[in-house]
């Protein structure tokens, strides 16, 4: 009797790869995205008065609050039901992204008040901008400050793109649903998966140590 | 010369200048003491434009400091300022600290920027630190950086901000050493210090504030040996 599940073989090799890429792809965008928004949201927020905080700080408290599963399912259908359907990759890019901006502004913003004051009016005395201020000492001293929190983020979020899964976009862990319910293999499949996530992070958590000793001011 | 004309300036409902007026022709050396919160330091602040005042005027090389037109970032440029936390760029050389400014300011090539920074930190005593980065020195090797730093922009005039007073007290007599020097050379300084001893052998007058006014301001030793003013005696013999 021929069994209705086929076992897992190399010819599943293209299939896992094109999961693979998609995983990567997807973190790549949202890090960078969300890295170059938080920046600016939170260099804003640094910069800005109370009123503007609470205002903005609202909004990015929402993002941080509502679990990423849910935001992906309501914005993907919330664009289908106004009549314009997005591929997963668009509609879950953009909400990784916005997501990470939210964490990562704070993280910025942490940074850029880590700059005193004190040192911000040394840098102006000596007849520098506002903006020569900003991106000769404000930038790279917050930046350098903030170098293991963004790093922690950032693996947060190749993580967290496993979510995006469940609007369809077929990244790894999406594949490999698909090759679980065809193979009936969880255990070898899942355990792959596991060290796939691994073997990014983990060499990214150590290279973000080593930056930081080498940046170590 | 730097000419301060009946100025206030008030922090909220708080009144920290009440009408001050201080000249300092080129090549002075003028020391200001008094207790704190007695308006010292906020004079310099706006001298240098980095607070505003609410009334009088405050002219530097005749130019209004306090005026809509005026370009505070060129103003800046002719005025030295040295605060008492060191504010060396934590991520940059010594040498990267003084030939900054230079470059990105005066618009220097690198080379042209880098020649004047390591001649001011030559000046200063720190001609053997040029690679080292500034949190590897002592607070007065630091504090000396940001003398060299202000300097490298050739400035006209140097505000210094009780510079001595975050130092442990073995440190304190080398950056002395160097405003001493600065001071020989001609250079117009106004300088907010507690140290008594400097500010009677190096300035040539001293002001003594209280409450927001100058109370009295004289030659250098007869202020701090034989002081007038019944409140500077006081203030005075609290300090000695």
């Amino acid at each position: 009797m021929n069994s209705l599940f086929t076992p897992l073989s190399w010819d599943d090799t293209g299939y896992i790869l094109t999961g693979v890429w998609n995983t990567i792809t997807i973190s790549v965008v949202a890090i960078v995205v969300g890295t170059l928004l938080g920046m600016i949201v939170g260099f804003a927020r640094a910069e800005s008065n109370k009123a503007v905080n609470v205002l903005f700080g609202s909004v990015l408290d929402i993002l941080r609050s509502v679990p990423l599963i849910i935001q992906l399912i309501l914005f993907s259908t919330f664009v289908g039901a106004i009549g314009h359907p997005m591929n997963p990759f668009l509609a879950g890019s953009i909400v990784l992204s916005l997501y990470t901006m939210a964490f990562m502004s704070e993280v910025f913003r942490g940074g850029f008040e880590s700059v005193s004051k004190s040192m911000q009016t040394a840098a102006r005395s000596l007849g520098m901008t506002y903006w020569q201020t900003v991106y000769h000492i404000r930038f790279p001293i917050g930046l350098r400050a903030v170098l293991p929190s963004w790093m922690g983020v950032a693996l947060s979020v190749i993580k967290d793109s496993a979510l995006v899964s469940v609007i369809g976009y077929m990244e790894l862990l999406r594949t490999s649903e698909q090759l679980i319910s065809r193979t009936q293999q969880p255990l070898e499949i899942l355990i792959g998966v596991g060290i796939f996530y691994f073997i990014i992070s983990y060499p990214l958590s150590h290279y973000g140590r080593y930056l930081e000793r080498k940046m170590a001011i | 010369m730097i000419s301060v004309q009946n100025v206030h300036k008030s922090f909220g409902d708080l009144e920290v200048l009440k009408g001050v007026s201080l000249d300092v022709p080129n090549g002075e050396v003028v020391s200001v003491i008094g207790g704190s919160g007695s308006g010292k330091s906020t004079l310099l602040y706006c001298i240098n434009a980095i607070e505003t005042i609410n009334s009088g005027k405050i002219l530097v090389n005749d130019i209004d400091v306090h005026s809509k037109d005026t370009n505070k970032d060129k103003l800046r440029q002719k005025l030295g300022m040295v605060f008492q936390q060191f504010n060396a760029f934590p991520h940059m050389t010594v040498l990267e600290n003084a030939a900054l400014a230079p470059r990105i300011v005066k618009k220097m090539s690198k080379d042209e920027a880098m020649e004047i920074a390591k001649k001011e930190l030559k000046h200063v005593g720190l001609g053997d630190k040029f690679d080292v980065y500034p949190t590897r020195m002592s607070g007065g090797q630091q504090q000396r950086l940001a003398i060299a730093r202000a300097l490298a922009m050739k400035p006209d005039f140097m505000l210094l901000d009780e510079v001595t007073s975050a130092l442990d007290p073995e440190l304190v007599g080398e950056v002395l050493e160097t405003l001493r020097l600065l001071a020989e050379e001609g250079m117009t300084m106004i300088c907010v210090t507690h140290e008594m001893g400097f500010a009677r052998d190096v300035s040539d007058r001293v002001a003594y504030f209280h409450q927001g006014v100058i109370a009295e301001i004289g030659e250098a030793k007869q202020v701090i040996n034989d002081p007038q003013n019944e409140l500077t005696q006081k203030f005075l013999s609290k300090v000695r």
